[in-house]
């Protein structure tokens, strides 16, 4: 393999609180070739912050550090807020959590694509809208010209999550960033939005960091999975090897999952003493 | 006898029918779950049951006793609910002492002290949190104090809409057992909504699953296990959620 898209070094993100600063990631390190990332963990474990991080998107007073962030060459560390501009969204991409709160309500589904491609490139008002239709077809809107008139509010949560992906995708970036993108949708959505995003991020040859809460959901879609655990990676394994991670945080995890077939009386519970001292 | 009877429901939202010919039986200390995408009417199937969508026509009755379409005081001895948002359900300038005796004081019930304790043991909370207000309590707590609040005047069956899915997968464990050693220690009827599945196979007996307002099948949690659905709806929903992947003979 060649250079990594995404290598990071002992990644650290801080936040202020009255008893002084408390680290929410802490010394994380990870390098990303052009494959699927699972990054997992329970709320408050830093795996949203990790996700910011990475587009340098920690607003003070919160702080990041690293020793090395590197993305596809360029330090990310020494870029201006100018160049960070010019790399969001067309070289790294994040997909949020909620189309609801992440589409802009007063602009028509189209416009917000459109304006996606038109901060990065500069093409003729025809080619663009050309662009527009086209990647509202490869996210599987059946009829692009008239959903690319309508607004936030006249689509469904799965057609906004749709919406959202087109417009993260459309300057093709190479590294995409998924903070729950289905969590706010149900399950037959779901898999038809994570089986789409999988297709674009092979087809393209990106990078994609998968960020959820869910074991089973990004078990089936990555290849690689990192367990985070109170702003730490606990564990890191190839998502086949699972079922055999040997941390008692990602065992406690697994076990926790309701099975479709369940025959345990009890859902084992995380005892949290087990590893909270190391 | 049966503990929920629904006989052809319909249940309108002003002029949008939102629930179309609903039947079905839980019985007595059965644990029974709505499961279905969101809009498929299930939620509203339970606030009808609680008397939150008064506009329905048919026949719903809870313990043999015919549900009228206005809030009634023995009707909320007997059933209670709990909602999907525990961040959302609680008054937040109420602490959990509050919360918890005030169906006691409107019920003009005594020795409130001893049964809020007692309760908050029930739910494993410690005496601790008793004076609390909620943005002191974590999802999980918080959780607890919402089904606490539902059994303080001691009823036989509980509506569950979506209890866990506001929270971490560790600590839905912990709820769900909760759930379930609570209904084996004081013999509870659920009527849950869930669109969990395996939840289903962990804490139900039998389901309904809906569909754009109607149910299309009822099925016991077996049918989980080898995806014997017989609606085509119920099979796309369950391979949806991703089959049964400790089966890997099945498709």
């Amino acid at each position: 393999m060649s250079a990594p898209l995404l290598d990071i070094a002992n990644l650290r993100v801080s936040f202020p609180t009255p008893n002084g600063r408390v680290d929410v990631v802490k010394g994380l390190s990870l390098t990303l070739g052009r494959e699927r990332l699972g990054i997992v963990g329970e709320s408050g474990s830093g795996k949203s912050m990790t996700g910011r991080a990475i587009l340098r998107l920690i607003r003070p007073p919160g702080r990041q550090a690293a020793d090395r962030m590197i993305f596809d060459g360029i330090d990310l560390q020494a870029q201006g807020e100018r160049a960070m501009r010019r790399l969001r969204g067309a070289r790294i991409s994040m997909i949020m959590q909620d189309p609801k709160f992440s589409l802009n309500p007063v602009m028509t589904v189209g416009a917000q694509i459109a304006e996606a491609l038109r901060v990065h490139e500069r093409l003729p008002r025809r080619d663009l809208r050309a662009r527009v239709t086209e990647m509202l077809e490869a996210v599987r809107i059946h009829d692009p010209e008239r959903v690319a008139r309508m607004y936030p509010h006249e689509v469904s949560g799965g057609m906004g999550q749709r919406v959202m992906i087109a417009m993260m995708l459309i300057p093709r970036p190479d590294l995409l960033i998924a903070d729950e993108p289905t969590s706010a949708l149900d399950v037959s959505v779901q898999a038809q939005v994570l089986d789409l995003i999988d297709e674009l991020v092979r087809n393209n040859g990106m990078g994609l960091i998968l960020i959820s809460h869910d074991l089973g959901l990004v078990a089936r879609y990555c290849d690689r999975i990192l367990v985070m655990n109170a702003g730490e990676v606990v564990e890191s394994c190839a998502a086949s090897e699972l079922q055999n991670a040997s941390h008692p945080y990602t065992r406690g995890l697994i076990a926790a999952v309701p099975r479709m077939e369940e025959t345990r009386d009890e859902l084992p519970v995380l005892d949290r003493s087990e590893w909270s001292g190391t | 006898m049966s503990a929920i009877s629904l006989k052809n429901v319909d249940i309108s939202y002003g002029d949008v029918r939102v629930v179309q010919g609903a039947s079905f039986e839980v019985a007595e200390g059965e644990s029974f779950a709505l499961v279905g995408e969101s809009g498929s009417g299930k939620s509203t199937v339970l606030k009808a049951i609680a008397g939150l969508a008064p506009d329905w026509t048919g026949e719903i009755s809870v313990l043999d006793s015919p549900r009228s379409h206005r809030p009634d005081r023995s009707f909320a001895s007997r059933c209670q609910m709990v909602f999907q948002d525990p961040y959302g359900s609680l008054h937040p300038r109420k602490t959990v002492d509050t919360t918890l005796a005030e169906p006691l004081a409107i019920n003009g019930i005594g020795k409130r002290d001893a049964k809020v304790i007692e309760m908050l043991a029930a739910v494993g909370l410690d005496r601790r949190f008793r004076f609390r207000f909620p943005h002191q309590l974590s999802g999980g707590q918080r959780q607890r104090v919402a089904i606490a609040r539902a059994l303080m005047l001691e009823p036989r069956v509980m509506l569950l809409d979506e209890p866990t899915s506001a929270l971490d997968v560790s600590v839905q464990a912990e709820i769900l057992n909760l759930l379930k050693r609570l209904r084996r220690e004081q013999g509870l009827t659920y009527l849950m909504v869930t669109h969990n599945l395996p939840v289903v196979s962990f804490m139900c007996d039998r389901m309904a699953v809906m569909n754009k307002g109607r149910i299309v099948e009822i099925a016991p949690s077996s049918a989980l296990h080898d995806g014997s659905f017989t609606d085509a709806y119920a099979r796309e929903l369950y391979a949806a959620s991703g089959g049964n992947p400790d089966r890997k003979d099945m498709p």
